[in-house]
């Protein structure tokens, strides 16, 4: 089972996560999925290496969630963690997708709450569309047509 | 679990690096992390103790070029090896692509390696996984060291259903690039497999 992200969807993730950057004053807002791929970033990346802290991001989520099912929690959804000039927060959204945003002292974190929580909504729209999708959808037909030689040229080098 | 993204052209796959402790799975990421263009590769991210010993997980992301139009990329994970970082590691596997199996051929870690290697069942078992249905490569690790399991031996108990493998002396980079290059293709081929099905 693979995970598909289709245009459509990516762009209108794109619209929420530019619009959570601008309401909640953040520097950067990223969704990744739960396996710590990145799959949109706005705000501030230009210097960020997004795909490492994707990576990080999904490996606290799922630290979080090994956690909640010791103690026979179903899960520790927000994560909140304070930096001297930075801090994140974090959301699972859905069980599906991370929502981290970072932000400074130009935010707070009431308004960060207040707009992720607006923001989780708008997206568990999108995903849950997404996922109705993707058995009637055209799945991952350009990969039937690979060829042994295009696999090869990848390490031709 | 492949991230096939269609609005940016990529195709993102996750191979994790499996084996019993010290046998070698964080220098065979630092060997590809060293040797690749800078243009291929990202940061290489290590969760270790203070000891150099990997913690959560070593992280490393590559670029492959492109196949079809779509940009590959392959994000490489190690687990910790220690046995009681069985948590850390069950974490790791979750949507897991491909899984390289390290193993030590000192004849003192034989056992480690069969119950890394069982280990390793159990946890994709316990998220559904059958090991013998992943792309799934073996390397013998350490070959320059005295006192090492013929690998005649290594191949009967750690890879008896005759998947990819490779000895290698991960310290100084042999059969590092073809352990990655098999586990690989063998993902991308699966890929296609799954989308002819």
């Amino acid at each position: 089972m693979n995970v598909v992200m289709y245009e459509d969807e990516l762009n209108q993730i794109q619209v929420v996560v530019d619009k959570l950057v601008r309401d909640a004053n953040a520097r950067v807002v990223c969704i990744v999925d739960k396996n710590g791929q990145l799959i949109a970033a706005s705000g501030e990346t230009e210097n960020l290496d997004t795909t490492s802290l994707a990576s990080l991001i999904a490996g606290t989520i799922a630290a979080m969630g090994g956690m909640a099912k010791l103690l026979k929690e179903n899960e520790f959804p927000t994560q909140f963690h304070e930096g001297v000039k930075a801090n994140i927060h974090i959301q699972l959204v859905g069980n599906r997708v991370i929502l981290a945003v970072i932000f400074d002292s130009r935010a707070t974190l009431g308004l960060v709450r207040l707009r992720v929580k607006r923001a989780s909504d708008e997206l568990n729209t999108i995903f849950e569309a997404l996922a109705k999708r993707i058995p009637s959808g055209t799945g991952v037909e350009p990969f039937a047509e690979i060829t042994d030689e295009d696999i090869d040229n990848l390490f031709n080098d | 679990m492949s991230f096939i993204n269609y609005g940016q052209r990529e195709i993102n796959c996750k191979i994790v690096y499996y084996g019993p402790g010290l046998c070698g799975k964080t220098t065979n990421l630092q060997w590809i992390y060293q040797r690749t263009a800078p243009e291929a590769k990202g940061k290489m991210i290590s969760l270790a103790t203070e000891q150099d010993r990997t913690l959560f997980f070593d992280f490393l992301p590559l670029s492959l070029g492109e196949i079809r139009g779509f940009k590959t990329r392959f994000h490489l994970y190690t687990v910790p090896g220690q046995v009681f970082y069985d948590a850390s590691r069950k974490l790791i596997l979750k949507g897991v692509d491909g899984v390289v199996f390290v193993a030590d051929s000192q004849i003192g870690r034989v056992e480690a390696n069969m119950e890394s290697l069982e280990n390793l069942q159990g946890n994709l078992a316990e998220q559904g996984y059958v090991l013998e249905k992943l792309p799934f490569v073996v390397q013998y690790n350490k070959r320059d060291l005295p006192d090492i399991a013929p690998v005649e031996e290594l191949r009967e108990l750690l890879n008896p259903t005759h998947n990819p493998d490779y000895e290698a002396v991960a310290s100084k980079g042999v059969g590092v690039f073809d352990t990655l290059k098999a586990v690989a293709k063998s993902v991308l081929t699966e890929l296609r497999r799954g989308a002819g099905a």
